[in-house]
């Protein structure tokens, strides 16, 4: 399994807010484990897919120098499940960033259905510029490119947000 | 300005929503710590609730001196020394430390702040503004 909860970033404003999609297709293998015969999206996925897109998003307004990590969900609510052919789209918002952490709010549409609602607390480990050990820089380069953040993404004054130097 | 009963009211409700718990558990002796469950990182959850409700500033290290408890300067043997103390007593005086200082183990530190302090210190933070 392939740990991308997102598909691609539709919106995207540096340090504010963004939203992403994530479409539940019957050929992900885990569809078929839960459950067998009756493929339900796991809400813990939801979840995933929501800090991913949060996460990027405070990863981006700090420059990709920390290690963000999800610390804690301080909230998860859902109210139907999501099945194969739904297109999910996740909207995350900042609603802190702090130097040691930040706080995100999230939603779950399928179409204009609310689907879930989560408030995720990340925590940003290392001091900036260190190396961190998540991942290779050149990996999380390829993942935000795979999932468009260059293309959509734009700062807070419209412009475009581009691609942090390979060091 | 708030009275002491709104403070606590909106104290204890950032407290069952950044810790799980049920509002009868949020008394003003509980310790956020030991009765309450918290842990380290929900401290930057609470700080933000505080924050979002009071519509005040909580600078990092004002609710939880981790910096003067990890620093060597402070704590001997794992027991903050009596320079320490003075350093945590100026930084917190919301807190009441007579417990704490007479055996000040740093692994006690988390266990000492009530639900009481928090309503301390949001008074005294409002009283600045």
């Amino acid at each position: 399994m392939r740990w991308f909860w997102i598909d691609r970033y539709t919106e995207f404003v540096s340090a504010q807010h963004a939203t992403a999609i994530k479409n539940v297709s019957l050929a992900e293998d885990h569809l078929h484990d839960h459950f067998a015969g009756a493929p339900l999206m796991p809400a813990s996925l939801i979840i995933e897919g929501i800090a991913q897109a949060g996460g990027i998003l405070l990863g981006q307004a700090t420059g990709f120098e920390r290690q963000v990590v999800l610390a804690k969900v301080a909230k998860a609510r859902f109210y139907f499940e999501a099945r194969p052919g739904d297109t999910l789209t996740y909207r995350v918002d900042a609603q802190d960033i702090r130097d040691d952490g930040a706080i995100i709010s999230g939603t779950s549409r399928v179409d204009d259905r609310l689907q879930g609602e989560v408030e995720l607390v990340f925590a940003q480990l290392g001091s900036k510029g260190e190396q961190t050990g998540m991942f290779e820089r050149e990996t999380l380069l390829n993942w935000l490119r795979m999932i468009r953040l260059f293309e959509v993404g734009v700062n807070t004054d419209g412009t475009r947000i581009v691609e942090p130097a390979l060091r | 300005m708030a009275s002491q009963e709104e403070i606590f009211s909106k104290v204890q409700t950032a407290l069952v929503d950044a810790l799980g718990v049920d509002e009868e558990e949020v008394t003003p002796t509980a310790t956020l710590v030991g009765d309450l469950g918290a842990e380290s990182i929900d401290f930057l959850d609470i700080v933000f609730r505080l924050e979002k409700a009071f519509d005040i500033k909580i600078p990092r290290g004002e609710l939880f001196p981790e910096d003067i408890l990890t620093n060597a300067q402070y704590v001997q043997g794992g027991k903050v020394t009596p320079a320490g103390l003075e350093q945590i007593k100026q930084r917190m005086p919301f807190a009441d430390l007579t417990k704490f200082s007479a055996n000040p183990n740093v692994q006690d530190f988390g266990n000492m702040l009530t639900v009481q302090d928090m309503v301390r210190y949001v008074e005294s933070k409002l009283a600045k503004k």
